[in-house]
């Protein structure tokens, strides 16, 4: 239970500092590696508290594709450069108060909420019918991902499917000026255009590009 | 505080969100900045699932959270691919210079 107990507060103590870290910090790619940072701490949280499955899909989902397209982004954007201050400028004082407030107020939202489940546990009804130790938690989320949440998961397939085009179209450039090869053009030749028969007369010769 | 149970974990998804929701407010330079706050607020949303799914015994909240980690690859995929034709169009992503649309 100590044991536990150190974990859990390192690994979140961790994610926070890293968590503030993404948005007070001041170069980009920085904000981009605490991002990265904290998403392997919550995954070892993940795997911690016994959800094996999702952690390492946090791994391999956000630390393998989302945050290197991040950092992907930011290096070809070259904005690191522009430095990413928290208290420059009047533009930005103005929004500080608001953000604050807001952000405080959500929290304390949520710190009621978890308070009253906290200390009225009586009215969820908790059932650990599922955490049987014989069947490891990739066994059964792939029991039930397939059978019960069938159409769900392929939906998401659909939208993963959406988003890749989506990307690809919004970021194809067609550049002029650059020779590509195009099957269309060389398949739908024809010998009339191609090829033409002359009358060479003699000691005349033959003048092309007429 | 030793004994770990569910209101640690909630506490912690309470504090990324709030920190989450205060970067997208407070930061007023980098469009970038503001998708990896959604971001953050994403992984906050997945902490709370996961421990509500780990503490009730119910695995739809894993099922969600894997959909909420799809949802939100797909939406940090077409995010930044605006932002790229953004900045190849203007030249600039800063926030206070983005204002084409306020007319």
């Amino acid at each position: 239970m100590i044991a536990h107990a150190i974990f859990f507060y390192t690994f979140s103590i961790i994610a926070v500092v890293s968590a503030i870290m993404v948005t007070a910090s001041k170069n980009t790619v920085h904000s981009v590696f605490f991002l990265i940072l904290d998403f392997i701490s919550i995954s070892c949280l993940f795997i911690m508290i016994g959800a094996e499955f999702l952690g390492m899909i946090m791994l391999i989902v956000y630390v393998g594709a989302v945050a290197v397209l991040f950092l992907f982004v930011v290096m070809m954007l070259n904005v690191a450069q522009q430095k990413n201050q928290w208290f420059a400028g009047q533009q930005s004082s103005r929004h500080i108060p608001v953000g604050l407030i807001i952000s405080t107020l959500i929290f304390f939202e949520i710190i009621i909420v978890i308070g009253g489940w906290k200390y009225k546990p009586e009215i969820f009804d908790i059932n650990n019918s599922i955490s049987q130790a014989s069947i490891s938690n990739t066994h059964s989320l792939g029991q039930i991902l397939y059978t019960d949440y069938i159409h769900v998961f392929q939906i998401s397939g659909m939208i993963l499917l959406v988003a890749m085009v989506g990307a690809i179209v919004l970021t194809f450039r067609q550049r002029s000026g650059v020779k590509r090869q195009s099957y269309i053009k060389q398949i739908s030749r024809e010998r009339a255009e191609g090829v033409e028969v002359l009358e060479v007369q003699s000691n005349k010769g033959v003048k092309l590009d007429d | 505080m030793i004994d770990i149970g569910l209101g640690h974990y909630l506490t912690l998804g309470a504090v990324i969100f709030s920190i989450g929701v205060i970067g997208i407010f407070l930061n007023r330079k980098n469009i970038i900045v503001i998708l990896m706050s959604i971001e953050l607020i994403l992984l906050a949303v997945n902490i709370n699932l996961v421990a509500f799914s780990i503490y009730l015994g119910d695995l739809a909240g894993q099922v969600f959270t894997l959909f909420i980690l799809t949802v939100a690859a797909a939406e940090a995929a077409i995010g930044l691919a605006i932002i790229v034709v953004y900045f190849r169009n203007s030249g600039t992503i800063r926030v206070e210079e983005i204002d084409k649309l306020k007319g």
